[in-house]
């Protein structure tokens, strides 16, 4: 196979082409995938997310010259909401990337959500894989932490940073969104501006009267722009994760997060199923009908309609 | 709203060299996301192979050029040159800026697509898009 | 090829009710004109800065040149003397600006083009040779290398035996406009606040005729801000750096009299000038008021205008000439102490010998025709006029408050609000003039097909040869001992936080480029990089 065969030799025109006929949903992708199946998950995935303007991509930028360094190969997908009035994206994370190496050390794709309501796009975690498979040793995803949808990264990925900064109440925001149910590791960012200090400590407060599992998460303090806090962060990340593969955390969690995956690409087969399949427009008439004329109830009008389609 | 796997255009608008004037740039990356297409915008003062870095890892399908600063002769050619180098061949290159008429013709015949200036309506642009990305890129 | 006017909202920015017809007494019913006007000259000199104006002395028709190498431009320099210009005003190249040498990869096409490359000493010397530094006052349109540009300048300047003390002229240096609009950034903003104090220092003692900053609207709103934005942004810069100065211990009224502003003047003529009326009083009421200003010179706004280069067609070049002439108007009718004209094939290139005469024959005209020069202020007391300065000033302060709410112009650009609010502007414009809500002549009505196109000005490729070959020869005629000696001293003031001006100017003396001298400061300040926003 061709093209998986360039995607595992780290040529970046085939993952580029791979990752868009996984966006695409084209069938050549599911073949790419499967091939290269045996192939995936030894790259570690770590998930940044934050509120905008927090200085996600500056974290990334900063983090992915860190690894770099020190012989990684980095992947970075940076996720950006599709517009749900034109089905368009501005996806602008490249901006801030000003360290990326070239030579083939760093791939970065940029990924609109295309109609999913949480962070990530559907294919998010499959690009992931592509990455994976062709030699990436740290994948960095990045997406914008808005509302409770955040539950995502972390399913997509071995440990999720969440960054804040003192600006702007981010903490209290932070606390009552339910952003930090899932972080593994917290960077208050821009600690130049006063108030780092005291974020902190409003955080290590709430832990210890409410939030009680989270109470030994890791807090660093960065000035990202200058780079400072970076060495910690990554220290931090290696700390928690050296010690999550000892305890068995680290294989319990991609456990759960493979569970989810499956069960979610399970039921995208089975709703395209039922919507593809032949008839199926005729059919959903059909219920509508019976339904409005109070022959049935629209439960018994969706189950008659499940057993015509898969019939 | 459910999402059609419809194919989405991915464009890249890109401002090569010192030139700082991105108000054309930005105004055509809003134009084109409200229309439908999924725009990498690259920020200011990029080099050649930053722009065609970010096309070929972006799989773009049209790579937008803006150069206000006069150096569009240098640096246009160059961006062909790397796009060739790198097998990117059914990618569109085009742009706009301040571009005298003898200096677009020959741009035209190195290879660049259209070329855009001053008082330029953005649905001329998209339609261009629309008409070329599926010539070049058929799916 | 015609079309029937309809009625429209004007620009975004001052909403006029568009169904006001006439304005009149009524509507001004709080006024006050001894508060709110008083005299030409006087506190808040919303008349103008002078008591007679332009009756004492004409404004100073100053045209931006500059292009090729510094040969050329002091060809075309002794040219626009030789034709009645009163004033030098210098545009530099990309890599100038940006800090890199003529001969740095990233000059590559770049250089002489959009303006004069200047990165030795001896190209600052060939640009003003035969120029009386003592006698002309020269402005020099440069930001972030603007303290090396003033360094080869003094340093030209004693070569030609003209103390600095006598130097009379103008630098950008608004590095805060840089990161809102212009983008010619090179370092973060603290570093970039702290060249700038040391600049306002250093020339208050031994420069004091040179004005240290131009504090500038006009690339705000080039980059598609409304009149409103425009003038309450570069407000806000201004404050800025009476705050910085102040911090670093400069005592305000030392400073603040050299500090000049730059405005744009575009086509929604009213509009401009109460925007310049207005500007002049805010200044006035915020620098007595707030930061404590006693010299009235700390409080007295003086402003250079450019005519819009944004509202120029490439569509039927000739009208621009029109424009230019009503926004010229508009710049003269709002007070301005300087005036650049622009030419009009400046939408498509920098301007034909030509062209550029007939920009400045316009003020000429203007100056000496009209009649405009006879009274002070002569619109003063016009209801329409008057009522939109004071809209102007309310709405500034709504502006203010946002920005300071956010902790300040500096940390407000950190979090992209001004960048973001010129995108939306621009882009809103963008759609006014696409769906006809706002008529471009030529561009969207009144349209011509197949125009001829106009003989455009066109950079020759040797500048870029002869300008590489004249630095590299520069370089290597250089005593390359002394020149690391002084790149050091500069390192270190830098990292010391002693003044930079003193180790920069003995430094250009013994030969440092101007690439050498920021490759050098990248070390100890840093990169800027423009934050992602999303519009």
């Amino acid at each position: 196979m061709p093209l998986a065969d360039e995607v595992l030799k780290g040529d970046f025109l085939a993952i580029s082409r791979a990752i868009s006929q996984v966006e695409n949903g084209a069938s050549e992708a599911r073949d790419v995938l499967d091939s290269l199946a045996s192939r995936v998950g030894s790259a570690l995935r770590i998930g940044l997310t934050g509120p905008p303007g927090v200085g996600k991509s500056t974290t990334v930028d900063e983090l992915t010259a860190a690894f770099v360094a020190r012989g990684e190969k980095v992947g970075i997908i940076a996720v950006d909401p599709t517009s749900p009035f034109t089905g368009g994206a501005l996806l602008g994370d490249r901006i801030r990337m000003a360290k990326m190496a070239e030579g083939g050390r760093v791939f970065m794709r940029s990924m609109a959500t295309r109609g999913t309501s949480g962070g990530l796009a559907r294919t998010t975690q499959d690009a992931a894989d592509l990455l994976d498979a062709s030699g990436r040793t740290v994948i960095l995803i990045e997406t914008v932490g808005v509302g409770q949808s955040e539950i995502e990264i972390s399913r997509a990925s071995d440990c999720v940073v969440v960054m804040l900064s003192p600006e702007s109440g981010d903490g209290v925001q932070a606390m009552k969104s339910g952003l930090l149910e899932i972080a593994d590791l917290i960077a208050i960012n821009k600690a130049d501006r006063g108030g780092a200090d005291r974020l902190e400590h409003d955080l290590k407060t709430a832990f210890e009267l409410g939030l009680r599992s989270r109470r030994d998460l890791p807090i660093v303090i960065m000035e990202a722009i200058r780079g400072k806090g970076i060495p910690e962060l990554v220290a931090a990340i290696d700390g928690l994760i050296a010690a999550r593969r000892a305890s068995g955390e680290f294989e319990s969690r991609r456990r759960e997060n493979m569970e989810d995956r499956i069960k979610q690409i399970a039921e995208f087969l089975i709703q395209k199923n039922l919507w593809d399949a032949n008839g199926a427009v005729g059919k959903v008439a059909a219920a509508v009908e019976s339904v409005l004329a109070r022959r049935q109830s629209p439960y018994q009008g969706a189950q008659d309609l499940i057993r015509e389609v898969l019939r | 709203m459910k999402q059609a796997s419809q194919r989405k255009y991915r464009v890249i608008v890109a401002k090569p060299g010192l030139d700082g004037h991105d108000r054309g740039a930005k105004i055509v990356a809003a134009a084109l996301r409200d229309a439908g297409f999924e725009v990498i915008y690259t920020g200011l003062h990029q080099t050649c192979e930053m722009v065609v870095n970010a096309a070929l890892q972006e799989d773009a399908d049209a790579v937008c050029v803006s150069i206000l600063s006069g150096a569009h002769m240098t640096l246009f050619p160059e961006i062909l040159e790397l796009m060739k180098q790198k097998k990117m061949n059914d990618v569109l290159l085009c742009g706009g800026g301040i571009i005298p008429p003898d200096d677009a013709e020959e741009l035209y015949k190195l290879g660049v697509g259209r070329l855009f200036g001053p008082g330029t309506d953005t649905r001329d642009i998209i339609k261009y898009l629309q008409d070329e990305i599926p010539r070049r890129r058929p799916r | 090829m015609s079309s029937s006017l309809p009625s429209r909202s004007r620009f975004p920015g001052i909403v006029v009710p568009s169904d006001k017809v006439a304005y009149g007494i009524q509507d001004r019913p709080a006024s006050d004109p001894s508060r709110d006007l008083g005299e030409p000259g006087e506190y808040p000199f919303t008349r103008g800065p002078y008591k007679t104006m332009y009756r004492g002395k004409v404004w100073t028709m100053r045209m931006f040149s500059g292009f090729g190498t510094a040969a050329d431009t002091n060809k075309r320099f002794l040219y626009l003397l030789e034709h009645g210009q009163t004033g030098l005003s210098t545009a530099f190249d990309m890599p100038t600006l940006m800090g890199y040498d003529s001969d740095h990869a990233r000059s590559r096409g770049e250089v002489g083009r959009e303006g004069v490359a200047v990165c030795t000493l001896e190209n600052m010397e060939t640009l003003f040779r035969g120029i009386p530094l003592k006698e002309v006052s020269t402005s020099m349109t440069i930001n972030s290398t603007a303290m090396i540009m003033l360094a080869f300048y003094i340093a030209t300047a004693e070569k030609q035996g003209v103390a600095a003390e006598h130097l009379r002229g103008t630098i950008q240096n608004d590095i805060l406009k840089e990161y809102i609009a212009q983008k010619e950034w090179i370092f973060p903003p603290l570093p970039s606040m702290r060249i700038i104090t040391d600049m306002m220092s250093f020339c208050a003692d031994h420069v004091p005729k040179w004005n240290s900053i131009s504090v500038s609207g006009y690339h705000i709103r080039e980059a598609g801000s409304t009149s409103l934005q425009e003038l309450a942004f570069t407000l806000m810069d201004g404050f800025t750096y009476v705050e910085f100065g102040v911090k670093a211990g400069i005592p305000v009224d030392k400073f603040a009299p050299r500090l000049s502003f730059f405005f744009n003047s575009h086509m929604n003529f009213f509009e401009e000038i109460a925007k310049f009326r207005a500007a002049r009083r805010i200044w006035a009421r915020r620098l007595k008021d707030r930061y404590g200003a006693q010299n009235p010179e700390s409080w007295r706004l003086r402003f250079h205008t450019q005519t819009a280069g944004c509202s120029l067609t490439a569509q039927q070049p000739e009208n621009n000439i029109v424009r230019t002439a009503v926004e010229a108007l508009a710049g003269v009718l709002g007070g301005t102490q300087s005036l650049h004209t622009n030419s009009m094939d400046e939408a498509l290139a920098l301007p034909t010998e030509e062209a550029v005469k007939v920009a400045l024959r316009t003020q000429q005209i203007l100056a000496h025709e009209s009649g405009l020069t006879d009274r002070v202020d002569p619109l003063a007391g016009a209801h329409f006029i008057e009522s939109l300065t004071d809209r102007m000033e309310t709405e500034c302060e709504k502006i203010f408050a946002e920005i300071e709410r956010r902790g300040g112009m500096v940390a407000a650009i950190e979090q992209g609000y001004p960048q973001l609010e010129i995108a939306k502007a621009s882009y809103q414009f963008q759609k006014d003039v696409e769906e006809r809500r706002y008529i471009n002549v030529g561009v969207n009505d009144f349209v011509e097909k197949d125009e001829k196109p106009v003989p455009t000005l066109k950079i020759d490729p040797r500048v870029e040869r002869d300008q590489l070959e004249e630095v590299r020869r520069y370089k290597q005629g250089r005593d390359g001992t002394s020149v690391r000696l002084a790149l050091e001293a500069i390192g270190k003031a830098a990292h010391d936080g002693t003044n930079l001006m003193p180790p920069l100017l003995d430094g250009v003396k013994k030969g440092v480029t101007l690439g050498e001298v920021v490759e050098t400061l990248k070390v100890q300040f840093g990169e800027w990089r423009e934050p992602p926003i999303y519009w």
